[in-house]
């Protein structure tokens, strides 16, 4: 590991006094748990001007009723989201997908908001400097070319954060706040498909909140593959929503995790009033192989993380139509 | 004609220590580990991995245990930090502590002051933890040297032991 970069610190107490320094330093980084960006920066990627603390904004940290909505502060920690009552007992697949990231360590420190902006990881990326020099540097930083798709004009870096899928499928919106607006975006719309720029924030702009809308008769389950059960990050991850009408499908949703640059979700539109049987299982595969690119940025290989996403959702799907 | 010095970027941290208030002046990239370790002399703290892997640097902040190599000495202002030294009163060891010494749940001991605080920090939320809880709490530390049963049963034997004292 490296010494950090020198950087200024910045400890603002207000959301607004973030979001102002951020607009006066466009190289500065938020900072909060520090699980990911303090990391990254000791094996040298990135070097920020300025980090912005944003663990002394209580705004930053509340859940709480918002109407029939559940408000969930960008600075919540995950141990402090998966224990919420109200998280618990309206939305336990949000409990379930927080309690699987990382170790109950990195849990007490990482919030809402630095889970889901994580930055994409790659073989190729989450390496010493030592080693990205000797390998010629890459796409995604420093370099000009991607080791994973030769050739290619974009990063294949892979976004492997848990809670993101969940929060798709259960239709969730961030709040951004910017310099001059607060606007808000489905959780799928703070992502685009590109490894070295996988976040739609624009330069002054951050993640305030997230806003869980009442659950609406859907149930939802996250599950994940993983070499150790404790620690590591998802080689796959899948999370569905699922409302069963008698016997057909009235709703169902699908988001991956582990596979692409970014969180997906999946067309589920032919499967909407049908019943669960082979056939339909099928027919998931099938738009899951269609958007799914998993390619080799970890070193577990591509094709077995290609089947166990398959069977991960297909699981899911089948449990919760039991469910009823 | 020298050139005058850069500004200093340092702050002023206000930081309760083992319960001891401490004032210090940190640079800005000044990790908790390096602040415990180099500043406050305080070395039963370890770099294993230091990068977030490993659990070797875990220490108590308001009482969670989390990762010292992966956390800024100046996010830490007005907080309480608690490392293993804090435990023994005196000369005598705490109950983990007396617990990991009898059912051997140390051997080379580089692992173990991670592991007594992620497990201090269980048993502080939860005095009567079963072996799951107890895998759970301390999944993010790692041993390579005892397997992890003799650590799970150091454990064991201390929740055993405060259920007498009480």
């Amino acid at each position: 590991m490296n010494l950090l970069p020198d950087f200024r610190f910045h400890r603002p107490e207000t959301l607004e006094a973030a979001v102002q320094i951020k607009a006066a330093t466009p190289d500065a980084r938020f900072v909060a748990g520090g699980t990911d960006l303090l990391v990254n920066l000791r094996r040298g990627l990135g070097e920020p001007s300025d980090l912005i603390d944003l663990t002394a904004v209580a705004d930053l940290a509340a859940i709480r009723r918002d109407g029939d909505a559940l408000w969930l502060g960008a600075g919540v920690t995950l141990a402090d989201l998966a224990r919420h009552p109200d998280v618990v007992a309206g939305y336990p697949a949000v409990a379930e997908a927080a309690l699987a990231v990382a170790g109950p360590t990195h849990r007490a420190a990482a919030t809402l908001g630095g889970n889901l902006c994580q930055d994409t990881r790659c073989v190729f990326y989450n390496q010493s400097d030592w080693w990205r020099d000797g390998n010629g540097w890459c796409l995604k930083y420093k370099g000009d070319k991607c080791h994973v798709v030769v050739k290619s004009d974009r990063c294949y870096a892979t976004y492997h954060g848990d809670v993101a899928p969940t929060l798709m499928v259960l239709d969730a919106e961030a709040v951004v706040a910017g310099p001059d607006r607060v606007r808000r975006v489905k959780i799928a719309d703070l992502y685009r498909e590109s490894g070295a720029e996988h976040l739609t924030l624009a330069a002054g702009e951050m993640l305030a909140a997230v806003v869980l809308p009442p659950p609406g008769g859907r149930r939802a389950a996250y599950a994940k593959a993983r070499v150790r059960d404790s620690v590591d990050f998802p080689l796959a991850g899948v999370a569905v929503s699922l409302k069963r009408d008698g016997d057909v499908i009235a709703d169902l949703r699908i988001a991956i995790t582990g596979t692409n640059s970014a969180p997906l979700l999946i067309d589920t539109a032919d499967l909407i009033g049908r019943s669960w049987d082979d056939s339909a299982a099928g027919d998931l595969a099938l738009a899951l192989r269609r958007k799914a690119n998993v390619l080799r940025t970890t070193i577990t290989g591509a094709k077995y993380r290609r089947r166990v996403m398959q069977a991960m959702a297909r699981q899911l799907v089948g449990t919760l139509w039991d469910k009823g | 004609m020298s050139k005058a010095p850069p500004p200093s970027r340092k702050r002023l941290l206000n930081i309760q220590i083992n319960g001891q208030w401490r004032e210090d002046a940190v640079a800005p990239n000044m990790l908790l580990i390096d602040y415990l370790r180099d500043v406050a002399g305080l070395t039963g703290t370890k770099q294993g991995c230091d990068g977030g892997e490993c659990g070797a640097c875990t220490v108590l902040i308001d009482d969670q245990p989390r990762l010292a190599c992966s956390t800024l000495a100046a996010q830490m202002e007005g907080r309480h930090v608690e490392t293993v030294e804090g435990l023994a009163k005196g000369s005598r060891m705490s109950r983990l502590q007396q617990a990991f010494h009898e059912k051997l749940g140390t051997q080379c001991g580089f692992c173990t002051p991670g592991m007594i605080m992620a497990a201090e920090g269980l048993l502080r939320r939860n005095h009567d933890p079963d072996r799951e809880e107890i895998k759970a709490a301390l999944s993010g530390n790692l041993c390579r040297c005892t397997g992890y049963v003799k650590i799970i049963e150091s454990v064991e034997a201390a929740t055993a032991s405060r259920e007498v004292a009480q």
